[in-house]
């Protein structure tokens, strides 16, 4: 089989990911029902046990660690609703994971416009 | 005959609809992304089409890692938009048009694709918010036909193969025996990455090459593979494909009306396009 390639900063969501990130993206799905919503908001512990989550997986949501959510499968798009709960955008997530406070990652986004 | 009348292609990003429902369309923020779509309504509300073809991706509302389609074309006679578990402005639901679906569906099938047929649909804001755009009062003029590409789990579907899907839906539409006056639309992008540590990374140069083909020869994008465009555009980029399988099925001559650019617009680069499409014989005749 060919190499994968490999392209910085970017995890590609491939069946191998996929496979293993299949709990967490499962239960991120679960969140487009504002009941289950309600149910992961009120007690964690037992939704990431309904889910399966995997030890890795329960790490990485403890650390609040996007970059580590995605290392234990998670997908951009399904991780995003997890996000709505915890009152995060796009932003904030993109400065967590660039390491910049979300003031420098919006200055960077404003400066691409003016290359 | 039914014919395409033109193309729409618009970035989709969700704060869009956030915008629109806050009424921040003239702030100094968004006034950029917003001012170019007055003019794309005159010349819709010129236009009147009947139907809308909507080439999208679902961003986990509608499909999961479960089952994961490909491509998938709707033929519901009504989809509904729901709050994609973050809370998101949801609309008033679209008609669909489910013979011309199913025509769609013939065609390309008997073009040689395999898509996934769904009498349910939800829809997301990849659907709603440029029809937001082009229909502000939210009372919609139109029918849609959804038809989505999927842009979540590797291998993607590259440029050739939506230019080909793209040809195969114009062929299929222009072949249609009702008289429908039908626009093409082309949702997301352009380039944007949401995740890694890449995050915010945006490509001004390729946007423009981009742009530059949907405008005049689409198919110049098909030398890149999917994972070419995951590189250039960034991770969630690949919804360029939406807009060229959009521009590959407009087969007429071809005009570009509007083009709008500007970064950013949350994380992403935004670009609207307007084109025209004419058939050959009329245009020849003209």
């Amino acid at each position: 089989m060919a190499q994968k390639r490999e392209i910085a900063g970017t995890t590609v969501f491939d069946g191998e990911q996929a496979a293993k990130g299949y709990q967490l993206n499962k239960m991120c799905y679960s969140f487009n029902d504002p009941e289950n919503r309600k149910k992961f908001v009120a007690d964690q512990g037992a939704y990431f046990d309904k889910y399966k989550l995997t030890a890795e997986q329960r790490a990485a949501l403890a650390s609040g660690s996007v970059l580590k959510m995605i290392e234990a499968g998670g997908n951009a798009y399904y991780l995003a609703k997890l996000a709505g709960i915890l009152g995060l955008g796009v932003q904030d997530i993109g400065a967590q994971q660039t390491g910049m406070s979300v003031k420098a990652f919006k200055q960077k986004l404003l400066d691409a416009g003016r290359q | 005959m039914s014919r395409i009348i033109g193309g729409f292609f618009t970035s989709h990003v969700p704060a869009i609809g956030n915008a629109i429902a806050r009424k921040q369309q003239n702030e100094p923020y968004w006034k950029p992304f917003f001012d170019a779509f007055p003019p794309a309504r005159e010349w819709l509300g010129r236009q009147k089409p009947d139907v809308v073809a909507i080439f999208y991706n679902d961003h986990g509302l509608n499909f999961f890692l479960d089952k994961m389609p490909t491509f998938a074309v709707g033929a519901a006679s009504e989809y509904v938009s729901e709050d994609e578990g973050w809370g998101i402005p949801t609309t008033a639901p679209f008609k669909g048009d489910p013979k011309l679906s199913w025509h769609i569906i013939n065609g390309i099938v008997a073009d040689g694709f395999d898509p996934v047929m769904c009498q349910e649909m939800t829809v997301d804001h990849a659907i709603t918010n440029p029809m937001l755009l082009m229909y502000p009062d939210s009372k919609w003029p139109v029918r849609i036909v959804p038809i989505a590409i999927n842009s979540i789990q590797h291998p993607l579907p590259g440029p050739k193969r939506c230019y080909d899907l793209g040809r195969a839906v114009g062929r299929a539409i222009e072949s249609y025996g009702e008289n429908l006056r039908v626009l093409v639309l082309g949702s997301g992008g352009l380039s944007h990455q949401l995740d890694g540590e890449r995050a915010g990374f945006i490509n001004k140069g390729f946007d423009r090459e981009c742009m530059d083909a949907i405008a005049g020869d689409v198919s110049a994008l098909n030398k890149y593979s999917a994972l070419d465009v995951v590189e250039k555009a960034g991770a969630q980029g690949v919804e360029l494909m939406c807009w060229i399988a959009a521009r590959a099925a407009m087969q007429g001559r071809v005009k570009e009306l509007r083009r709008s650019y500007h970064i950013p617009i949350s994380n992403t680069a935004s670009a609207v396009m307007l084109l025209s499409n004419e058939p050959v014989e009329a245009a020849k005749a003209a």
